[in-house]
């Protein structure tokens, strides 16, 4: 194979296995940002703390990181609902949620950052899957299992989450808070509630996300903040709230960042993948699959 | 004590003499205001698994030197803010303490990003300045106070890979190529530098030259277009976070390199030489120190003996090998200069850190006008023989041999670099 091409096509799958941890990371954004308008700006630090016990938990198990993300989700959920029930009562209740809201969070940020460097220390911690160091070859292509199974896993979590939004009566009322809270007055669903499950499971999600980022590389408190434009970013791009808009979005963030990588160098990649943010919203200002306003 | 003539009794008496109320005096307790040393360290954020075990090392010191009766007779006192390993937050940090807590004495905290920032203020004050791995940080400033604890020397441009392209230029058959590539910071940009003027002067032909931004989290791209370009010789630059993301990807890659290393700074923490494990093996890496019979310093095990209990305790860096030796020897210059001049008086202590041989627990340290090391005394090491992932291969002699500079070699160099494959 030419070198060139085998660079490419390297590029390519390297690059949707990024995207894969990159969807991972946003899908639960996707639904508070995208679907109840919560601009959560600490996601990618709860994302953290979900790696985080996940390691120490490994460390004391020995089970799978992926296993033990999964087995976390509940307790995450209920985090998600208390938090969302602190910001409905002091923010969203007296329409404060602009920029009180996104300031709450950024409080939220810091005090998780903070609480893992005091509880745990500032220092990397990891998880190893036991499958970390196989990598499968398909000729000159490479597919390490430390990128791909946590790829998988969060591709397979967001299709039933997306299953769960289109097929249930809870979840499409959440699709609905999204557009219309009156109607849903009218249904006799109380929008808070409907709110705080959402919430709940986009915290969740990001427990999820947790896992995958441990498996993918070491973890310290303070490193959500490289995904913090990313995610934002790939959610936007996907259309806000439509999780398979931000699964393709993030997507084709992995595949120009390592496409670029791989032939103009690691410098361009942000530079180029930020661009084609702002290209594809200059042509379609809803991103892949948002409804035009 | 075979063959001791009278004037010999004499002399052992009057020795005696004096050293007894030396210590008697030692153990008084220190008295008055305590003597306030201020900093700024990165307790959080990427360099806090270097910084830590900076600030402990720091108040070990601290306890050390009250137990034996502080400095001038009065206790020392550590003040330290965390700067999260953000350059930005140093000048606040700086003019807080000099400013507001009036502390008596400044040193810096852990890496050349955190050091540069303070320079600005700490020279506006006029402040002797003792830092802590702070790579040609002074070589822009050019300030007559300032004393670097970095083996790096003051012409790291010239010198720092010097060890890495003699090793690449020993191999048989000789290297015709080499790849850089590095993380986009100010102490790796430095090391490239090097790397890329050396490897030039040396006939090699630099095949793959770039650097990568901290918000990477992919490094596959990078090792397969370094792979792409087919270099004999590799160096890189990096920071805990990327070095085992790069060595992770190197080892998925199933890369074959003759020589693959630089100043990857990582396993210089524990954690990650658990991680790594095997996938170190016959990786040259720049260090400061390795546990080999070459290397031995007398008060540097004995120091790492006293900071490994307390860091077990703090649950910081287990081993010590990396910061804790040069974290202590920094707080030691100032403490003899202190001493030598008997006052706090900022332009004195200067000038005594200028003419003064200090005599620390990694050997005499000595400043040139620059307050940089002489001779520089760079180390570069390799892994070798690292099996699973235990903890006390690493203390033994044999696994981080020393292969620069010759008189302290302990190995010969292992080829090639498999990412443990």
């Amino acid at each position: 194979m030419d070198p060139d091409l085998a660079l490419l096509l390297n590029g390519i799958v390297s690059g949707l296995l990024l995207g894969g941890l990159y969807a991972a990371a946003a899908a639960g954004l996707s639904v508070s940002f995208g679907m109840l308008d919560v601009v959560n700006i600490a996601h990618p630090a709860f994302m953290v703390l979900g790696a985080m016990l996940v390691a120490l938990l490994w460390g004391a198990t020995g089970i799978d990181p992926l296993v033990l993300s999964v087995l976390l989700t509940p307790a995450f959920w209920a985090l998600g609902a208390a938090i969302y029930v602190a910001y409905h009562h002091f923010f969203e209740r007296r329409g404060d949620e602009a920029i009180q809201g996104l300031a709450f969070f950024f409080g939220v940020m810091f005090i998780i950052e903070i609480g893992l460097v005091l509880a745990i220390g500032p220092e990397q911690h990891f998880a190893d899957a036991s499958y970390a160091n196989v990598t499968w070859r398909l000729g000159e292509i490479d597919l390490p299992l430390r990128m791909l199974v946590p790829a998988l896993v969060a591709l397979l979590a967001i299709g039933g989450l997306a299953l769960f939004l289109r097929r249930t009566f809870t979840g499409r009322a959440i699709a609905a808070v999204a557009q219309d809270r009156e109607a849903l007055r009218l249904l006799a669903i109380d929008p808070v509630r409907i709110k705080r499950l959402a919430f709940g499971i986009s915290i969740a999600m990001a427990a999820l996300a947790g896992g995958a980022l441990v498996v993918v590389q070491p973890v310290e408190a303070s490193s959500g903040h490289i995904f913090i434009g990313r995610v934002f970013a790939v959610v936007i791009m996907g259309g806000l709230s439509s999780l398979w808009g931000c699964v393709l979005a993030a997507l084709a963030f992995g595949v120009v960042e390592n496409v670029t990588a791989s032939f103009y160098g690691p410098s361009w990649s942000p530079a180029v993948a930020f661009g084609a943010l702002l290209l594809v919203l200059a042509v379609r200002p809803q991103g892949f699959f948002g409804r035009a306003a | 004590m075979r063959g001791l003539s009278r004037r010999g009794l004499g002399r052992a008496a009057v020795a005696a003499a004096i050293t007894v109320p030396a210590t008697a005096r030692a153990q008084s307790t220190p008295s008055g205001e305590p003597i306030r040393i201020g900093g700024s360290m990165s307790l959080s954020g990427g360099l806090a698994g270097n910084g830590r075990p900076a600030g402990l090392t720091h108040k070990l010191w601290a306890d050390e030197v009250n137990a034996r009766g502080g400095l001038l007779g009065r206790p020392v006192q550590i003040v330290t803010y965390d700067d999260q390993s953000s350059g930005a937050q140093v000048p606040g940090i700086y003019t807080k303490l000099i400013d507001v807590d009036k502390v008596d004495l400044v040193v810096s905290g852990y890496a050349t990003a955190i050091i540069a920032p303070a320079m600005p203020v700490v020279m506006q004050r006029n402040r002797a300045f003792v830092s802590l791995f702070g790579t040609g940080v002074n070589s822009e400033f050019k300030y007559d106070r300032y004393f670097s604890i970095n083996p790096s020397g003051s012409n790291p441009n010239q010198t720092f890979a010097k060890g890495f392209i003699e090793l690449a230029l020993a191999m048989d058959p000789k290297p015709r190529s080499i790849a850089i590539v590095n993380l986009d910071s100010d102490f790796h940009q430095r090391a490239a530098e090097s790397a890329r003027a050396l490897a030039r002067s040396a006939g090699l032909r630099v095949v793959y030259d770039r650097a990568y931004p901290p918000t990477t989290v992919d490094f596959s791209p990078i090792i397969r277009a370094v792979q792409a370009a087919r270099p004999d010789v590799v160096f890189v630059g990096s920071y805990p976070p990327d070095t085992a993301g790069l060595l992770r990807a190197a080892s998925e890659l199933r890369v074959n390199f003759q020589l693959f290393g630089g100043p990857m700074i990582g396993p210089h923490i524990t954690a990650q030489k658990l991680q790594l494990g095997p996938i170190l093996n016959n990786l040259v890496v720049w260090d400061v120190y390795a546990p080999e019979p070459t290397l031995q310093f007398p008060g540097t095990a004995s120091l790492i003996e006293r900071y490994q209990p307390v860091a077990a305790r703090e649950g910081t860096d287990a081993l010590g090998y990396y910061v804790p030796p040069m974290a202590y020897t920094q707080m030691q210059v100032l403490e003899q200069a202190v001493k030598k001049v008997g006052s706090l008086d900022q332009a004195a202590l200067a000038k005594a850190m200028h003419e003064t041989v200090f005599d620390t627990v990694i050997g005499p340290v000595r400043f040139d006008a620059q307050g940089e090391w002489p001779e520089p005394r760079d180390i570069y090491t390799q892994y070798q023989g690292v099996q699973g992932n235990g903890v006390d291969q690493f203390k033994k002699a044999g696994t981080q041999v020393i292969l620069y500079p010759a008189q302290y070699k302990s190995g010969e160099l292992r080829k090639p670099y498999t990412a443990g494959a």
